[in-house]
């Protein structure tokens, strides 16, 4: 297999990342590996770079220096569209469904990348078109299923409860079929019982084998449900590893507070 | 009266259905053509607007792309068939072989006004597309010298009907003592075609591709990053709006025998735009009924207009034609005012979510 490589069987590396725009320096040589089969957090004070490093990870902004390597080949210079058909997919900290689809239709929608019925297969509609088509949609449907929103399949994404629309994100990256999937602030605005059904979901995600690069401020659910961690701030790599360590990490609390106030970050 | 139409339970409902909806289609033109010849050559004329606001509903409805240059591609259609059936070169290729022609050719100019296009949206999007339009009708209209390709303003003429093993949709048959015109043949042809055309229509909103562009239309970027590839998608929906385009204005060039430089102006993409707007962005049957409309109220007006202030004021007080017009707007407004999302209500669209809910279960 082309992807274990490496005794830690590292899914994705990522080599001295860099990005700015204009005279700010938005990512500056940031490395890291994520695991296969592990949650790798993302964290960092506000404007840290945090969802500039994954826009530069799914190609939505084109690097200016460094590289990704993802299962064992490079990921370099490709669209956003092709990212996903590697096999990364990713939700957004300000969610992006179609909301004038219905909660299904959004997650069928996922299945785009790994289906292939053409014009004139979608026109003559002949039996292979129309098998793909009920596959389509069995699946979208144990997805929603999966993330506890298939009662609302029939309701337009932008009708849908604030935390239901975060699930149903996921559902929709989900039906991309990644290996990684990238999560940005999913737990941002969600009460303490959507948190915890959220923890859960993610970690039956990951028990059915799916790695999950996760951004999230909730330190509370970063510290239960992460393996390790990367601290990111003014673009720069802080701190790397696991979250109980990261967590006591003096240069980590002091970006968080400015200061070296002493902080239980469990608390926050 | 929901549950009366609802006939997934009633296969016979279905077919009683469809039959009186076949009988109907069917015997229209002979009922128009008692009213008055005119009538079947404004229904003709109305079907091949549904072509065009059905083709225009793709790129516009489903992805979303806003485009004020459409009748370009008809204008190209129709060019194609002219040239390739008039004395203007003295080329004579039947019907069956200009059109797919036209329409791939249509196809081609869609391609080349979507390739500069693709990071364009919105308004920006519109004054391109708007610019392209008036390209093609520029062209139309200078391309008589130095040589004589499309003999500029004057237009082409003496364009040949439909012929088929020579029966020609040109001339009068008689028909069981009825006299079967030229614009009842040219009916049935554009019927079949409207049909087919709609279930080809309805056929990719419900498909893998379909899905795609209404992604592309609710967020581009969230469509990117779920491996759409955009770029392709939106060619493919300028490609396959512009044939439609295409084949509209090859029908339109045989059933008119003359076409100019005219009939592809700006006001005829923003009518065929009007009627998808109105009709119901993105909802097939929708945009239907709004070419439908849009294609008889200004007809019915300007029969009903004269007559009605005569009997009103014993005079004809407002020049006709102008108030016709004036008719026309007004209804426009308050159209939208009164449907703002369209015409068909969305009960069409909440049919297809509870067809859904079963499946669920």
């Amino acid at each position: 297999m082309s992807g274990d490589t490496g005794a830690a069987g590292e899914l994705l590396v990522a080599r001295d990342i860099g990005k700015r725009f204009g005279g700010v320096a938005a990512l500056t040589d940031v490395s890291f590996s994520i695991r296969r089969g592990e949650i790798y957090g993302l964290i960092g004070p506000n404007g840290a770079g945090k969802t500039s490093l994954f826009n530069v990870l799914t190609g939505i902004y084109t690097k200016d220096s460094g590289t990704f390597v993802f299962d064992g080949s490079p990921l370099d210079d490709l669209k956003p569209n092709e990212v996903a058909e590697r096999g990364i997919a990713r939700t957004f900290q300000n969610i992006r469904l179609f909301a004038n689809l219905s909660a299904l239709e959004n997650v069928m929608v996922g299945r785009h990348v790994r289906t292939k019925a053409t014009v004139v297969g979608a026109i003559f509609r002949g039996p292979r078109t129309r098998e793909e088509e009920r596959a389509i949609r069995r699946r979208s449907i144990e997805l929603l299923d999966y993330v506890g929103v298939k009662r609302r399949a029939n309701d337009l994404a932008k009708h849908l409860a604030y935390g239901d629309q975060r699930r149903l994100e996921i559902a929709r990256a989900l039906a991309t079929e990644p290996r990684l999937l990238a999560l940005d602030e999913p737990a941002a605005g969600m009460n303490a019982t959507e948190t915890a059904g959220l923890r859960s979901l993610l970690e039956s995600i990951r028990g059915d084998g799916t790695t999950i690069l996760l951004i999230e401020h909730d330190m509370k659910l970063v510290m239960s449900v992460c393996d390790r961690v990367l601290v990111l701030d003014y673009g720069r790599k802080l701190a790397e590893g696991p979250a109980a360590e990261v967590q006591k990490n003096e240069r980590v609390i002091a970006a968080y507070l400015g200061g070296d106030v002493s902080l239980n970050l469990k608390g926050a | 009266m929901h549950a009366f139409f609802d006939t997934r339970d009633r296969p016979a409902l279905v077919w009683a259905g469809l039959t009186l909806v076949a009988a109907a289609l069917i015997a229209l033109p002979w009922v128009l053509a008692g009213i008055g010849t005119a009538w079947v050559r404004i229904t003709n004329l109305a079907v091949l607007y549904c072509f065009l606001a059905l083709g225009l509903n793709i790129v516009v409805g489903f992805a979303g792309l806003l485009d004020l240059g459409y009748i370009a591609f008809y204008g190209v259609g129709a060019y194609v068939y002219a040239l390739l059936a008039s004395p203007q070169f003295g080329i004579h290729l039947p019907f069956w072989v200009i059109l797919p022609l036209g329409a791939f050719l249509a196809c081609i100019f869609g391609m080349l006004l979507g390739a500069p296009t693709l990071k364009l949206r919105g308004d920006y999007l519109a004054i391109v597309t708007l610019g392209f339009g008036e390209i093609v009708r520029i062209f139309l209209n200078n391309l008589s010298t130095p040589f004589n390709l499309t003999n500029g303003p004057q237009g082409i003429t003496l364009i040949d009907p439909f012929r088929l093993d020579g029966f020609s949709f040109a001339g009068t048959q008689h028909v069981f003592g009825q006299a079967l015109t030229s614009p009842i043949k040219y009916y049935y042809f554009l019927v079949i075609v409207l049909l087919l055309v709609i279930v080809v229509n309805v056929r990719l909103q419900n498909s893998r591709i379909g899905r795609a562009w209404e992604a592309i239309r609710e967020d581009e970027v969230a469509a990117r990053a779920m491996g759409i590839n955009t770029r392709n998608m939106k060619l493919l929906a300028y490609a396959m709006g512009a044939s439609f385009g295409g084949i509209a204005g090859g029908m339109f060039s045989a059933m008119q025998g003359f076409i100019s430089p005219e009939s592809f102006v700006l006001v005829e993409s923003i009518m065929v735009l009007s009627m998808v707007v109105l009709g119901g962005m993105g909802n097939v049957f929708g945009v239907v009924v709004g070419a439908l409309m849009l294609s008889y109220i200004p007809e019915v007006l300007r029969y009903t207009v004269g007559p009605a202030q005569m009997a009103v004021f014993g005079r004809t007080l407002i020049d006709p034609e102008v108030f016709r017009m004036l008719l026309f707007g007004l209804a426009l407004v308050l159209m939208m005012l009164f449907r703002p999302a369209g015409i068909v209500p969305s009960a069409l669209r909440k049919r297809e979510l509870e067809q859904v809910a079963a499946d669920v279960g």
